[in-house]
């Protein structure tokens, strides 16, 4: 790239923030402050200089916690340092959500309005802070702006539905703070802007919790996940060891005899990619675990990493030997500070056994693991969107062919992985593909974590064997006396919403398929009968419109029509009247089903289309 | 790759394109110039040489390359003659010495050298900042000598390109426009050559050489030039020493220039020939940087009197007494191509279409071209003569800085304009800024100038005033000004005419200036 810099200076807050990250620069070219006499005879850049792009990201993460948002001065010292166009750089940063370009105050409370929360209790919240704070800070107009010490914005789901409703609470400085609360209070939201103040609230356990039959959550709640030596006690890295003895040709056939499917959505054999990367030739080869958790109503994979988060890097490491990866990545929301601690916490320690690094287990194998930290931006969850965001570019996703097996990370074979899938390989490992393909039914096998959230009286994560049914789901949460179930939205904002009568629908792939509805990521969210639905539906449009990347024309466009004309239906504003505009909802959405590039367009009018046509959602309106 | 004294991401864009997707394909690119330019930027490593040391840091090199055993052995035994005169002359520029003298610290130069050496292929492009030097054929032989001694010429993906400014310079010397070659660089001193030439002119031609520009200008100060035909040149520009050229061009009896501008060298001229512009008002043939042949099609009718310039020519000659009838391209073309066969003969209009051009030498009509050149010294038996090592030794620039004179003015080009204006003045681009004196940080701090300060730039043979341009990518002690704005600032009043007597080229990257500040502030914007 030509690079062209403009004269904006860092502060000396952001070089340190930055250099912390990136190391000291070797010389004026690199970005430090003096030049040498050296400087005037010699530069290194090249491909040196523009491999290191893929740390753009954590280093536009270290300005925004340390001063609470990316300057011009910030951004041009990581473009010196990343040999980074600063206006590539500058696409990047308005790609994410958690960024601000604009002065913004360093304690800033994140209120989550979306459909989970607002089901229960995010509007008083946002009330109480307009009362006592005023509006929800928005970047200003103009320069110069004089900022004061806090402010509050809203947020699209945070991932704590089952603590709704929740918040993240972030304090810029030389020691930020990032903590994500829920449930919480209107008083204790608006004490957090004004004061600095948010009380530690621990998570509640699990609903399951103390249920010796699980086999995903058995550790959560009951294991402290930063101990090590606790995790092995209770069956950690044995799985690790028996693969280590089986060899990575054995480890394969009994994920593929498993049965196991992908667990974030799409429900893709696991055990064929793994064949798929270990079959390539090029390499390096990579493994990716995706906890870019973002579906609104979907926070499985939380409650794993937080609470469990060395059955992650074990399960990784696994992946790693099977696939002949030396290096993993995992890729988590910028929402879920906790899980990144304990991630880190866990890596740090596991590399300090011998359990990550050079010698794994004794057995010579190298693999190590990073996290890298998203920073708000639902797509990033797309296999392939995830490649580009790790690699510093925005996080559009990419075409396929090639498939990330072929050419992912650094276009090299990559292993993706969702969080919960991986989660059940080290009992595959251990009892055998065949043990596990008898739990659950002959397509959906294994037990499935799923998200129940919205009216029901015990929120969380339940993991059942597959073939309970959608009613058996909801029983087990509990729906409070009187309160009839007027709707279930199922798998999130890119699922479907089903009528409340519908309980007989087998939560399975193949029952899904049947009732014509998806399981996605595992969401049921309910709805009793005084939920407004049409504002949740409105909520989902301003969603997809928001997380639109923009990259494909029948996305960034289908989006905001589809958004226009439900707000205008809404509103009982109706061009042309409302078959007239049915017919547009109807047009535009499968413009978007077909040619839209990846499943975030593809699936933006599913929800809307299924409150339609199976909540009678218009003549609900026009009633 | 080394890019040595060019800067092909401003000045050849179009090349530079190519050398771009040889980066992304992992080439490891060096850059060698004074500056930190665009390209040096994209440079894994660049070496910011001291203004004219580029023989010290070749002939370093090249004495790590031999000391190291890097050496091809082979190669220096079956197709050079030399080396050990060679092997000596370098000897005394150990890293230390090189340092001292180009500024590039010893371990980079060290790196350079081992690399190049070591790689399967490598390429040296050069380009002005080797050839406008008082040294320049020295400076070239430098490089030369770096090839032979690690076999990386005449092979696929190695060699030697010296960068072409534009798309028929090359083209211009197929033609034989030098003052001592004929059509195919044949030397009209050669008697079986002259003979040839002259059965099929049916003239007597002269047994002398004719003169370059540089000479040419002494003539005219000595009064032994009197008349000058100018054909799509703009002397009063771009000569070095502007006043010296000037006074030159004005002494003359009589100046003609045929041109598609009137530039001020045509405003100088008794009569002024308009012409057609030879890509889009013309047919006929270029070559490019890669020796390609390629055919040039009329797309326009040439406006008012501009005339083509074969007509011009012949009708000249019509005056002078010789009937050339009305000659059209192919039948001029196929001249060329019988009087130099060996490069041209292969090339009809018809295969030059069909093929997209072709790269001479192409003798004969099944011949495809030639891909790259000096390939005969690697065949078995080597063809030809064998190849020269020429020792060089490094001389600074003739006028280096002193007290007075402190900075080293060097000069060049940038993207958006082309020399001296005449064809890219005329036109808007919103990258071009007024001409303006680039100088480091270091030194725009020590004379208390920022930018847009007017400072007043003066050599000892003249003087301008310019606007300062701060540039981080400038050393202290160095300076940098285009040739593009003569009209409001004649750059090459400062610049010195001392010439390289073998290629006939003054020393335009370096000359000694004083900067002083006028304590006012230039009038923002471009023009």
């Amino acid at each position: 790239m030509d690079l062209h810099f403009s004269d904006a200076k860092p502060t000396a807050e952001e070089r340190r923030a930055v250099d912390a990250v990136l190391g000291a620069p070797a010389s004026a070219w690199d970005g430090a402050e003096q030049r040498s006499a050296r400087d005037g005879h010699v530069a290194f850049a090249g491909h040196a200089a523009r491999a290191q792009r893929h740390l753009l990201l954590p280093a536009l993460h270290a300005l925004q916690s340390a001063v609470g948002w990316i300057s011009e001065g910030g951004l041009t010292h990581v473009c010196t340092r990343l040999a980074v166009p600063p206006a590539e750089a500058w696409g990047v940063v308005t790609f994410y959500g958690l960024f601000s370009t604009t002065p913004r105050p360093g304690r800033v409370l994140h209120v989550c309005d979306d459909i989970a929360c607002r089901a229960r209790g995010a509007k008083p919240i946002m009330e109480a802070l307009e009362q006592a704070v005023g509006p929800a800070h928005e970047a200003p107009d103009g320069d110069a702006v004089q900022v004061g010490d806090a402010a509050w914005v809203r947020t699209p789901c945070l991932g704590l539905c089952d603590h709704a409703p929740a918040a993240l609470f972030t304090v810029a400085g030389d020691a930020p703070v990032e903590r994500s609360v829920g449930p919480i209070a209107p008083d204790d939201a608006v004490q957090a802007v004004t004061q600095g103040h948010l009380p530690e609230q621990p998570r509640r356990p699990h609903p399951q919790d103390g249920d010796a039959s699980l086999r995903l959550l058995r550790r959560v709640g009951s294991v402290d996940p930063t101990d090590l030596a606790a995790y092995e006690a209770t069956g950690g890295y044995q799985a690790l060891r028996r693969a280590l003895e089986l060899g990575p040709d054995a480890v394969i056939r009994e994920v593929v005899a498993s049965g196991l499917k992908g667990r974030g959505g799409a429900a893709f054999p696991t055990g064929r990619k793994w064949e798929a990367v270990a079959g390539q030739a090029a390499r390096p080869r990579y493994v990716i675990c995706n906890a870019d958790e973002s579906e609104p109503g979907t926070f499985k994979d939380r409650v794993l990493l937080e609470g469990d988060p060395f059955a992650i890097i074990e399960s990784m490491t696994i992946a790693a030997f099977a696939v002949g990866a030396a290096h993993g990545y995992v890729y988590v929301r910028g929402e879920y500070p906790l899980a990144i601690a304990r991630l880190e916490e866990a890596i740090e320690r596991a590399r300090t056994a011998g359990w990550l690094g050079g010698d794994v287990g004794g057995k010579g194998m190298h693999f190590d693991v990073e996290v890298r930290k998203g920073a708000g931006a639902y797509i990033c969850g797309e296999e392939t969107a995830v490649f580009n965001s790790i690699e510093g570019f925005r996080g559009e996703p990419r075409n396929k062919p090639p498939f990330p097996v072929e050419a992912g990370l650094f276009r090299k074979p990559t292993l993706v992985n969702n969080v919960e899938t991986l989660a059940n390989i080290p009992s595959i490992v251990l009892d055998g593909g065949a043990a596990f393909a008898k739990i659950g039914t002959e397509e959906s096998t294994g037990t499935k974590l799923f998200c129940l959230c919205g009216a029901v009286e015990r929120p969380g994560v339940y993991e059942v064997p597959f073939g309970a049914t959608l009613g058996e789901l909801i029983d087990l949460a509990g729906v409070p006396a009187g309160a009839g179930v007027k709707a279930v939205l199922l798998g999130g904002a890119a699922g479907m919403f089903v009528k409340g009568d519908e309980r007989d629908i087998a939560l399975t792939f193949e029952g899904a398929r049947a009732a014509g509805v998806t399981l996605g990521s595992g969401v049921i969210m309910v709805f009793d009968e005084r939920a407004d639905l049409v504002d949740t539906v409105l909520r989902i449009a301003e969603f997809f419109r928001d997380e639109s990347c923009g990259q494909c024309v029948p996305c960034r466009v289908g989006t905001v029509r589809q958004e226009e004309a439900l707000h205008r239906i809404a509103a009982r504003r109706t061009l042309g009247g409302l078959q007239s505009e049915l017919h547009l909802l109807e047009d535009v959405g499968a413009a978007m089903k077909d040619a839209s590039i990846c499943g975030l367009g593809q699936t933006a009018y599913s929800a809307v289309e299924s409150a339609i046509k199976r909540l009678g959602l218009l003549q609900e309106i026009s009633r | 790759m080394f890019l040595w004294g060019a800067n092909p991401r401003e000045n050849h864009p179009i090349i530079y394109h190519h050398i771009l997707k040889g980066i992304h394909n992992g080439v490891k690119l060096y850059a060698v110039d004074p500056r930190r330019t665009p390209s040096a930027q994209w440079a894994d490593v660049w070496l910011g040489v001291n203004v004219g040391t580029d023989i010290a840091l070749a002939n370093a090199m090249a004495r790590v390359i031999i000391h190291e055993g890097l050496v091809n052995e082979d190669f220096i035994a079956r197709a050079t003659t030399g080396y050990d005169a060679y092997r000596s002359a370098v000897e005394p520029y150990t890293l230390e010495h090189a340092e001292s003298v180009t500024g590039v610290p010893a371990d980079v130069i060290r790196e350079a050298a081992i690399t190049y050496a070591k790689a399967k292929r490598a390429v040296i492009c050069w380009t002005l900042g080797i050839t406008e030097h008082h040294n320049a054929a020295d400076n070239v032989f430098a490089l030369i000598n770096l090839a032979l001694l690690t076999g990386h010429v005449g092979r696929y993906g190695s060699g030697l390109s010296p960068l072409r400014g534009q798309n028929n310079v090359q083209g211009g010397g197929d033609m034989g426009a030098l003052p001592n070659k004929l059509v195919g660089f044949q030397d009209p001193l050669d008697s079986d050559i002259k003979t040839r030439f002259e059965q099929a002119w049916g003239v007597t031609l002269p047994d002398h050489y004719g003169w370059n520009v540089s000479q040419m200008f002494e003539a005219m100060h000595r009064g032994d030039l009197t008349g000058m035909y100018v054909i799509g040149e703009n002397p009063a520009q771009s000569e070095a020493d502007q006043h010296h050229a000037r006074k030159a061009l004005e002494g003359l009896e009589h100046l003609v220039v045929q041109d598609i501008f009137l530039t001020p060298t045509a405003q100088l001229a008794h009569v002024v020939l308009p012409a057609a512009a030879s890509w889009c008002e013309s047919e006929g043939t270029v070559t490019n940087s890669e020796r390609r042949v390629q055919r040039v099609h009329r797309a326009l009718t040439p406006p008012g009197a501009a005339r083509d310039e074969m007509w011009i020519v012949a009708q000249i000659a019509k005056r002078l007494g010789h009937d050339w009838g009305t000659p059209q391209a192919e039948p001029v073309w196929d001249e060329v191509r019988r009087l130099a066969p060996n490069m041209f003969g292969g090339m009809s209009y018809r295969r030059l279409e069909e093929l997209n051009g072709i790269q001479w030498p192409c003798p004969d009509e099944s011949d495809p071209g030639a891909l790259f050149l000096h390939g005969r010294l690697w065949a078995e038996p080597r063809g030809g003569k064998p190849a020269p090592f020429t020792p060089v030794e490094y001389e600074p620039p003739v006028e280096m800085p002193d007290a007075d004179y402190p900075f080293q003015l060097t000069t060049g080009r940038r993207l958006d304009s082309y020399n001296t204006g005449v064809q890219s003045g005329g036109y808007a681009s919103p990258l071009r800024r007024r001409e303006a004196l680039d100088l480091a940080p270091e030194d725009a701090a020590r004379l208390g100038v920022a930018d847009g300060d007017m400072v007043r730039i003066t050599s000892r043979r003249g003087s301008v005033e310019a606007p300062v341009h701060v540039e981080p990518n400038m050393r202290a002690g160095v300076v940098f000004m285009t040739l593009h704005n003569q009209d409001d600032v004649r750059v090459n009043v400062l610049t010195i005419d001392a010439t390289d007597p073998k290629s006939g080229t003054a020393e335009f990257k370096a000359c000694a200036v004083r900067v002083e500040p006028l304590g006012q502030t230039a009038v923002a914007g471009g023009h």
